[in-house]
């Protein structure tokens, strides 16, 4: 194994969408600034919008909506755990950013005055933008990438990051998957822009790869910064997603919802009044499912067959392209009957839910010099709009912060000790196959930490989770690409580990099924009106704590509060 | 080492007939996200190394000669 030295000022890892966004910020902040874009796959093509994306789930757009407003409905929807600032600072931004976007060439759906045509999709406001046209979203960025000169660096995995002895960042280490050599990268300033823990539960097909989330997010980042010291939130607070049954596309209130489209159960009743993402419909859906009146389907039979054709051509060539080819392997047609939909297995993603690294309203973890933003970061309900928001945020702070830092010099024993970590798959002739161990430790995220959550159950697959870390040091690559679906196990372990340790801390139940604890049912304002934070612990060991929500800058009515409880129909609803 | 050859039918299917590998291009392995894609040096040919895919389909779309077509996997059809 070769070792490969490289120095920068501002390493962003990870090149989906937050982390080009942070690197072409960083530069434009400063071009007199070195910005490495590290990525593991390559950035032309990478991450959650690999092929594009439909449109903007959470856009804040003047005449549509406020900031104020949209930051109580993800205060409302989050059931109440949330940096208010934090959410706020996205919204006053997001207007910015869509313009900024649009200058570069990304097609919004206007209406015929040039106004962006805004749909509502959600419980309360309005801030769903299409974009028909959305596949065309990583050219655009790689061409920002270009003109800002942008270093990129495709196919490296970093594994850990290091720091100095202050705790501060001081760089990363990583390998190349193609050539498996050792990377060390010395830098002033790191932005985690890794995406989700996309690979934690097992989708129900059992197919490794078969997961909502592109599965080259496997949890890296939010294992580098738990090894680094940061603190972690909303571990408790699984992402878990409506999904045509067997394929990982959306069903998709976002798409289908304004349309006319909706979710029902077997009698083709609707059950839920809104089909917006949140812990709560996901919980009236899970009831529904395991009910006589289950399974759960998405409803679009009743439409004109125009608006079921438009409907084809975003959700067919957008974000999931390969959706009509399952489609028609199954004889399923949305014109002729309903189609059948399931929940997705659960990952850490704040892009949908309120999982990652803790990030305050800077884009700042709590370790010096380091930073987050995108899926992998902790702004609830983010999508993609709020990794392009964060993405700057934390791309101009680092900039910042990198114009009073020096690099700091490196600690030779946390290189060796990563160095032999990475290194010994390789060396290994004989060994499990990372596969299998992925398989294993990921079956047992489904059996015993799947909501509904209960205690004895994950407290026996903690201890399954122990005995898996001595099968990571048995695991042999064949190859520096089996090297790098090994190293991810390790990811997926700590992850999985971090998922069971903070949903047993929080003893009460939130935000719908993505923390529905048998044996605590209720929700407990008194004890656990506040963020449930992970991190490591001066032993060594996982620590949870308590961070209290910081006082709201944007107050709610008692109406507001509870409106994402009341998200069931009334009354029995008429076969449509 | 002790090892199985279990076989599997891949997703990714490559019509060696349009594939230009031989001609030195690499589009479809440069792009996809899972690096599950390979060119065999002797046949000159691209081909699925891994089946680790996740039908996401950069590979189909961006190869400049439609050589690829992706299937749902099996496990999922």
């Amino acid at each position: 194994m070769n070792t490969i030295q490289l120095e920068t000022d501002v390493l962003v890892i990870g090149g989906g969408t937050g982390g080009p966004m942070a690197a072409v910020k960083a530069k434009q902040r400063n071009p007199q600034l070195r910005v490495m874009l590290l990525e593991k796959a390559n950035v032309k093509r990478s991450g959650a919008i690999s092929m594009g994306m439909d449109g903007l789930n959470n856009a804040v757009i003047p005449g549509h909506a406020t900031p104020e407003q949209y930051t109580k409905e993800i205060t409302i929807a989050n059931d109440g755990i949330v940096l208010q600032k934090a959410v706020l600072a996205y919204a006053e931004n997001s207007f910015d950013m869509i313009n900024e976007l649009d200058r570069w060439g990304v097609k919004f759906e206007k209406d015929e005055t040039g106004d962006y045509a805004v749909r509502k999709v959600h419980h309360l406001g309005t801030y769903v933008l299409p974009m028909p046209e959305g596949h065309h979203m990583k050219k655009i960025l790689y061409r920002q990438l270009k003109k800002c000169r942008v270093d990129v660096t495709n196919r490296v995995v970093a594994t850990r990051l290091l720091t100095d002895a202050e705790g501060k960042i001081a760089g990363a280490l990583g390998f190349d998957c193609r050539s498996g050599d050792f990377v060390v990268i010395r830098a002033k300033a790191a932005i985690l822009c890794t995406g989700a823990a996309g690979r934690l539960g097992l989708p129900s097909s059992g197919y490794l790869f078969g997961t909502y989330e592109n599965p080259t997010n496997a949890g890296e980042g939010h294992a580098m910064a738990y090894h680094a010291g940061a603190e972690l939130t909303g571990l408790d607070c699984f992402q878990i997603n409506p999904l045509i049954k067997d394929y990982n596309g959306p069903a998709c209130a976002y798409v289908t919802g304004p349309f006319g489209g909706y979710t029902a159960n077997a009698h083709g009743e609707r059950f839920i009044e809104c089909d917006y993402w949140s812990g709560q419909m996901m919980l009236e859906f899970y009831n529904e499912l395991e009910s006589g009146k289950g399974p759960v389907f998405l409803k679009l039979d009743h439409l004109a067959e125009e608006t079921i054709r438009n409907i084809e051509h975003i959700l067919h060539t957008n974000e999931r392209p390969s959706r009509g080819r399952f489609h028609e392997s199954r004889g399923t047609n949305y014109r002729e009957k309903m189609i059948e939909m399931h929940i997705s297995e659960i990952g850490f993603c704040s892009g949908h839910s309120a999982s990652g690294i803790w990030i305050n309203e800077r884009a700042e973890t709590t370790v010096p010099g380091l930073y987050a933003a995108g899926d992998c970061g902790s702004i609830p309900h983010s999508y993609m709009l709020g990794a392009f928001v964060y993405g700057r945020f934390a791309g101009e702070n680092a900039a910042q912060y990198c114009a009073d830092t020096g690099v700091a010099a490196v600690d030779g024993e946390q290189i060796a000790r990563e160095q032999a970590r990475v290194s010994a798959p390789l060396a290994r002739a004989e060994g499990l196959s990372p596969w299998q161990v992925e398989y294993k430790v990921r079956r047992m995220v489904n059996d015993y930490l799947q909501p509904p959550k209960v205690t004895r159950k994950m407290e026996l697959g903690l201890e399954r989770f122990d005995e898996i870390r001595e099968d990571l040091d048995r695991m042999s690559a064949a190859n520096p690409h089996e090297l790098m679906r090994a190293m991810e196990v390790h990811a997926i372990r700590d992850c999985a580990e971090m998922a069971a340790r903070a949903s047993l801390y929080r003893t009460e139940s939130r935000w719908g099924l993505y923390h529905y604890r048998v044996d605590y049912p209720e929700k407990d304002d008194e004890n656990w009106f506040c963020h449930a934070q992970l991190k490591r612990g001066a032993g060594g060991a996982m620590e949870c704590l308590r961070r209290p929500v910081e006082p709201y800058v944007i107050e709610l009515d008692e109406e507001e509060k509870t409106a994402y409880q009341r998200l069931r129909v009334a009354k029995e609803a008429a076969a449509a | 080492m002790t090892m199985s050859a279990t076989r599997t039918q891949v997703p990714v299917r490559v019509d060696e007939e349009k594939c230009i590998a031989h001609k030195g291009c690499t589009v479809c392995v440069d792009v996809c996200p899972l690096d599950v894609l390979a060119i065999d040096l002797a046949k000159g040919k691209a081909f699925m190394k891994f089946d680790e895919c996740w039908y996401c389909l950069p590979c189909e779309k961006d190869c400049p000669t439609d050589a690829i077509r992706v299937d749902i996997p099996y496990l999922l059809r």
